[in-house]
């Protein structure tokens, strides 16, 4: 049928819909559907991993095999280093430009290497916002039961308290950088709502925060000329009596290996789009293949909540060229309805990530969805509603982002509502860190999405952009001051050996090499 | 299972009549299918991209490519992401271009409405060509910002420039050697910096935290069992 035709409905429902409240669900009703239909329930997608810090626990098979692949580091490969720093940041991101300048302001000599440009990243789409308890009608501690609820009750207590009362003294540092946050007309900041928070505590930049951002902390690297090492992978991490004292990059034009000696080493190397769990596809950049997961894991670092990833309730699924692309969560925020095919809504559009994305997996699976001829399903998130609301002109002055992204294929979101279903978009879990965001193995400290702990089992909305900051900014500050009293450790793959004798022991022969760095798309015959 | 409802499908031309385009890859002829963007054609052709993929988002200006379509002496700018292919396109991705960036301090300027003109001093050599509005994939009035900067006006360069994902397409355009990005980010971030108002209420939860106002709620709140804490966050309305 043409797109327009199944369209109306959305259209001949809105104002019944306008008039509806739909009541979140309880407790248990959350539990129930969760169980049925959230893919972190699918038991065949998982199984348990073979040995290592985390043997007998269960993740994504993609991921278990990632984390028991083997190095594509020879053993005998020589370490004379290349660099020498005391801090070396893996990934170019907020995390790792946040630990950088913060490091780099205490003086130590600070390497920043990523694998893509500096600043290709995960942060430069986040649309919706950053979590800040800054309202008098708002406090950390609240801010801090809300997490809690929408993690399941899972998240690491201590690193949550840690970064809901350090949230507003990230935002002044980041006023301070010039960065362009939203303000209200008495000049404080303004905020949203976002999903599953009880008070409106979103800071933004129109729909363009993490690029705001991200543009901002890119020129300040620069400007502090931080020593940057672009498209030069960091393949395997060296130790010396299980503590971290470097890396070994690839350089990928020259596919040499680059040794670099380091004092201590920050990975904020993000999240796992990219691996396409369960066959999802993906809001992530590029780069998003869990490379710090894989490289940490071998040394012994234990890894949390790996079994539990956010899909974003709405990924573009038309048209073609946008699938798995974020549909931002702002549009819900400010009151857009999701749709089924019949015309009606069935979830209240504010809750949790895991809860909305889980009702529509239950409605397309109920036989409710909207399909494409090229096999995709999904449902209607009602755009139109909010010019309707709000007046004319609305979603181009607060989402100018998302109308230019629907109106590169054709389609004005002004007029038609568009089609979504959830997209892989962040990993909840990662690699267990303390409040300085040090990991079990020490100097190894890891900064950001590739962290896990503090967000439980589903991370809220505009909670991520704050954890990068937080944590980039104290793995930094505790990494400096580290390498201030403490000499350059010995250069070994040690740990990579005794990774490798493990694998033998429990008959793993891994043809999967780590990490994979980046998703084998290009078309080969 | 959800039922095959034939009602609710929608008809998209790609599938229902597939058909394969001709496009010229930095100067070599490839068959690829209709309807795919720009970098799944470089897939496609079997072509490794490292340099010039990002966030294929449409945000991070990495994927900046040059293309000219069938019959057309125009080219143009796209990111690569974010374009469809069409038949008998012709493109070809855009190195990073070597444009002199400033270096600063934001936070130690003197006068930084001054100061644009000792750190991009080309910035007011425009010679109104409109290269760099033309260039623009973001559709953002270039030449009118570079303008706003010199005479001044950050704010509004701030405003016009929140959708810029500095690909750099305006810098190689220039011939007044100006890089128009890098100037509009210098102008809106010593925008941020200086010429905006202080947001009072953020001091004050500042100020609060360091004064320990919420040690009485968190010492209740840290010894509560699991039970006590679902209940406090149920009851938060």
């Amino acid at each position: 049928m043409d797109i327009h035709k199944l369209q109306e409905i959305v259209h001949k429902t809105r104002d019944a819909r306008r008039k509806q409240v739909l009541p979140k669900y309880t407790p248990a009703e959350r539990d129930t559907l969760i169980t049925k239909y959230h893919p972190d329930f699918r038991e065949n997608a998982y199984r348990p991993i073979k040995f290592g810090p985390n043997e007998g626990e269960k993740t994504v098979r993609e991921l278990a095999s990632l984390l028991e692949g083997d190095s594509s580091v020879p053993m005998d490969l020589g370490l004379t280093p290349a660099h020498t720093c005391d801090v070396l940041v893996v990934g170019g991101g907020g995390a790792g430009c946040a630990a950088a300048l913060h490091a780099h302001a205490q003086g130590a000599k600070v390497i920043l290497a990523t694998k893509l440009r500096l600043g290709d990243s995960n942060t430069v789409m986040a649309q919706g916002g950053m979590q800040i308890a800054v309202t008098k009608e708002d406090s950390p501690v609240t801010h801090f039961l809300d997490t809690l609820k929408g993690g399941h009750m899972k998240n690491d207590h201590d690193l949550l308290k840690v970064m809901v009362e350090e949230g507003p003294s990230i935002a002044k540092w980041l006023l301070e950088l010039g960065v362009l946050f939203d303000r209200d007309a008495d000049g404080n900041l303004h905020v949203k709502k976002g999903g599953g928070s009880s008070r409106p505590r979103l800071v933004t930049a129109s729909d363009y925060t993490g690029l705001e951002i991200m543009r901002v902390l890119k020129d300040e690297v620069l400007n502090q000329k931080i020593q940057l090492l672009e498209f030069s992978a960091a393949v395997e991490l060296l130790s010396d009596k299980g503590g971290c004292t470097g890396a070994v990059l690839r350089d990928l034009d020259n596919k040499r290996f680059l040794i670099v000696a380091a004092k201590t080493v920050i990975l904020a190397t993000g999240g796992i789009g990219r691996l396409h769990i369960q066959g999802f596809p993906t809001s992530n950049h590029y780069g998003a293949t869990g490379d710090g997961l894989a490289m940490s894991y071998r040394m012994g670092a234990k890894l949390m909540h790996i079994d539990t990833f956010q899909y974003h309730p709405s990924g573009a699924v038309y048209p073609e060229q946008l699938i798995g692309a974020l549909v931002t969560e702002g549009i819900r925020s400010e009151g857009g309805h999701l749709v089924n095919a019949r015309g009606e809504r069935f979830v209240n559009e504010l809750d949790t990530r895991d809860v909305v994305s889980s009702s529509i997996i239950r409605e397309c699976e109920e036989g409710r969805g909207i399909r494409t001829m090229s096999g995709r399903i999904g449902i209607w998130l009602d755009t139109p509603l909010l010019e309707a609301e709000q007046g004319e002109g609305t979603l181009l002055k607060h989402f100018p982002a998302m109308v230019r992204q629907y109106e590169r294929f054709g389609i004005n979101i002004a007029k038609d509502p568009v089609l979504i279903y959830p997209t892989l978009h962040y990993q909840n879990g990662g690699v267990k860190i303390d409040t300085h965001g040090e990991s079990d193995v020490k100097n190894l400290f890891v900064a950001g999405e590739a962290s896990g702990g503090l967000h439980g089992r589903n991370r809220l909305m505009g909670n991520s952009l704050l954890d990068l900051m937080v944590y980039g900014k104290r793995s930094g500050l505790t990494a400096a001051a580290r390498a201030k009293s403490m000499p350059q450790g010995k250069l070994t793959l040690d740990h990579v050996k005794k990774f490798k004798d493990e694998a033998k022991k429990h008959r793993v022969s891994s043809d999967v090499v780590s990490p994979m760095l980046f998703p084998a798309y290009a078309k080969k015959e | 299972m959800a039922d095959v409802n034939k009602e609710n499908v929608i008809d998209q031309e790609e599938v229902l009549h597939p058909k394969m385009v001709m496009v010229e890859i930095a100067g070599k002829n490839y068959q690829v299918p209709e309807g795919i963007t720009v970098v799944k054609a470089l897939w496609y052709a079997g072509q490794e991209v490292t340099r010039g993929l990002g966030c294929l988002a449409g945000f991070c200006g990495a994927c900046a490519t040059y293309y000219r379509t069938k019959d057309d002496p125009k080219v143009r700018t796209c990111l690569a992401c974010q374009t469809t292919v069409q038949d008998g396109m012709s493109f070809t991705m855009v190195p990073p271009f070597p444009a002199r960036k400033a270096t600063y301090d934001i936070r130690q300027l003197k006068d930084p409405k001054q100061d644009l003109f000792a750190l991009y001093p080309e910035a007011p050599l425009c010679r109104n060509c409109n290269a760099c509005t033309e260039a623009c994939p973001q559709t953002i009035d270039v030449r009118e910002g570079v303008w706003r900067a010199v005479f001044g006006d950050f704010q509004a360069v701030s405003e016009m420039f929140m959708d810029c994902v500095m690909c750099g397409l305006c810098t190689p355009v220039c011939i007044a050697d100006i890089a128009p990005n890098l100037v509009a980010l210098y102008a809106s971030r010593a925008h941020g910096a200086h010429f905006v108002e202080k947001p009072i209420q953020l001091d004050h939860r500042i100020k609060e935290i360091t004064d320990g106002k919420y040690q009485g709620d968190w010492e209740q709140v840290m010894k509560m069992n699991e039970q006590e804490l679902v209940k406090a966050c149920a009851e938060l309305k």
